[in-house]
């Protein structure tokens, strides 16, 4: 499904990513976790070429989409992203949101896609909020809204980036029960996070970034309760520290 | 889709009773603004009825009077100069749809980061330097006269023409600069966000940067477009008779200058609405606006 291939990624002198590989197999989910800094977030973004990886290749669905000549809309396409801050378009409505790339990038019909997005916000208990704008949103309300815009063109991949930190802790468990709804669904994702707790529950294969370089990957519950690097170690000891785990 | 602040309000649900507190708070609050109301028109009236009481007791006021606020003139004047008025307004109007398209292209074009187009932004950039540096005077003569002396067979000879024209090269220079503020005002993460959704550049521009820049440049457009109104005035120096010109020959006639008051007035008369509807309108933005995210 998606295949990092020793993905290189350098701002300047800053290597953010130093030989990321990453399989990814059809209806999974891993889950990135790492400092501040460690390169997640520019992980995502090379996935979904919104950067220009240095070295490396990345395989979506067997395509190298890191060709020369590959165009990026093409396969933005099939990758849904959520971005750390809520990216909601404020001068549309949550309905107006979700049916924008349907209608105009996948040629949907508005009737369609509007009855498609109504039964997507149904299902997560945002029926009445369709034709309210995002600045009437709660920020959890907002989030989930820009979850279901991302998945309301059916990507073969979904990208979270950090989709609660901007976020109360109250507001959190509702976004993330969504994602484990999205899971049972499945569909495949690649998912940052400072949430240990949620890692564990939802990720099926874990990965730890440490100065861009993965320092460990693999089972979840092993690396979490069990972890086999300083680095981890020191890691996870600051997130309990700090209530994340 | 019935929230429930609604059925609260249709009465019925709840049974609430305003406190005396709160209708106190109430009264006191109506009093305060009767009260300013009252303030503010008296204070009005007083300021007024002093600056008429200090010009009608001026020596020269009869004079005055006389020669630029004679009635039985300002009638007979009124019809040309409202004639004339009728063509600064077609002018206006061609003029600002020209200007909204040329102001959008160029804009657009100062916008755009592909190196094909560095040659357009390059022009994009040297023509509004050139002419929001110029003053529209100049451009009108320069345009009005000049062109017309090359003596080009198929441009059309019309005065109105060349006045509309330069009016149109001169705003747009302005609007373009307005429209690219408020391009640039749009947070850059609305944009990654449009591009992560798989919509193209122009796309994205369109259905996503271009709404959110418009409507934060909303009132300063429409502040250009008054202003446009008022300078349509100037095609009067090309030889157009519009409302100004046809002032300044009714007043040659009688040597008496209620022509122009008659003129002045009228501008007034369209400009001054149009300023309480973009107001208006400005003030609906603003409501819409008070977004909890930054945008
Ligand atoms: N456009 C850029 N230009 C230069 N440096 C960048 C750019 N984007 C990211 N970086 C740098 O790359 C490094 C990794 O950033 P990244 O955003 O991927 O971290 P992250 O793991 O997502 O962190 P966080 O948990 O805080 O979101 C940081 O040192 C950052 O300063
Ligand atoms: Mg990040």
């Amino acid at each position: 499904m998606l295949l990092c291939n020793n993905v290189r990624k350098t701002f300047d002198t800053n290597v953010v990513l130093d030989d990321v590989s990453l399989t990814l197999p059809k209806h999974s989910v891993n889950v990135v976790i790492g400092a501040s800094g460690s390169g997640k977030s520019t992980l995502l973004r090379c996935i979904n070429l919104l950067e220009r990886v240095d070295d490396g290749q990345i395989f979506l669905d067997g395509a190298d989409i890191t060709a020369i000549g590959v165009a990026p809309d093409d396969v933005r396409r099939r990758i849904g992203t959520v971005f750390q801050q809520f990216n909601l378009f404020p001068h549309m409505s949550v309905i107006g949101n979700i049916t924008l790339a349907p209608i105009k990038v996948h040629r949907v019909p508005p009737e369609q896609a509007r009855t498609e997005a109504m039964a997507l916000l149904e299902r997560f208990g945002l029926a009445d909020k369709a034709d309210a704008y995002p600045d009437r949103l709660s920020g959890g309300q907002q989030q989930r809204v820009a979850i279901l815009r991302a998945i309301a063109t059916k990507p073969l991949l979904l990208l979270l980036d950090e989709v609660t930190s901007a976020l109360d802790p109250l507001l959190v468990g509702e976004v993330l029960s969504l994602v484990e709804d999205l899971r049972k669904d499945g569909v495949s994702m690649v998912i940052a996070t400072h949430e240990m707790g949620f890692a564990r529950h939802v990720a099926d294969t874990l990965m730890f970034l440490y100065r861009g370089r993965v320092i460990e990957a693999g089972d979840p519950q092993q690396m979490l309760d069990d972890p086999n690097t300083p680095e981890l170690r020191h890691y996870l000891t600051r997130m309990r520290a700090a209530g994340r785990l | 889709m019935t929230s429930l602040a609604n059925r609260d309000s249709d009465g019925g649900m709840s049974a609430y009773q305003p406190s005396l507190l709160r209708k106190e708070r109430e009264a006191a609050a109506k009093r305060a603004s009767v009260k300013a109301t009252l303030t503010a028109v008296i204070s009005t009236i007083v300021v007024l009825g002093v600056l008429a009481f200090i010009i009608r007791n001026s020596p020269g006021w009869p004079r005055v009077q006389e020669s630029f606020l004679d009635g039985p003139y300002f009638l007979e004047s009124l019809p040309r100069v409202a004639q004339g008025l009728w063509l600064n307004l077609r002018v206006m109007i061609i003029a600002a749809i020209c200007i909204a398209i040329l102001g959008s292209l160029v804009a657009v074009a100062r916008t755009t980061t592909s190196p094909v187009l560095a040659p357009v932004r390059l022009i994009a950039t040297v023509y509004t330097d050139i002419f929001r540096g110029l003053p529209l005077i100049i451009v009108m003569l320069g345009l009005g006269l000049g062109i017309p002396a090359l003596r080009i067979s198929w441009l059309p000879s019309s005065v109105i023409f060349f006045g509309g024209m330069a009016l149109v090269l001169t705003y747009s220079a302005y609007v373009a600069e307005v429209l690219r503020a408020g391009i640039e005002a749009v947070n850059p993460t609305q944009r990654m966000a449009a591009r992560a959704l798989g919509l193209s550049q122009w796309q994205t521009l369109r259905f996503v940067v271009a709404p959110q820049a418009l409507r934060k440049v909303t009132p300063a457009l429409l502040n250009d477009l008054v202003s446009l109104q008022k300078d349509s005035g100037l095609i009067s120096i090309l030889g157009a008779i519009d409302a100004v010109r046809a002032a300044g020959i009714m007043t040659a006639k009688a040597f008496n200058f209620t022509p122009y008051v008659v003129a002045g007035l009228l501008f007034m008369m369209l400009t001054i609405p149009m300023t309480r509807v973009t107001d208006a309108i400005a003030r609906r933005i603003d409501k819409r606006s008070d977004i909890g995210i930054p945008i």
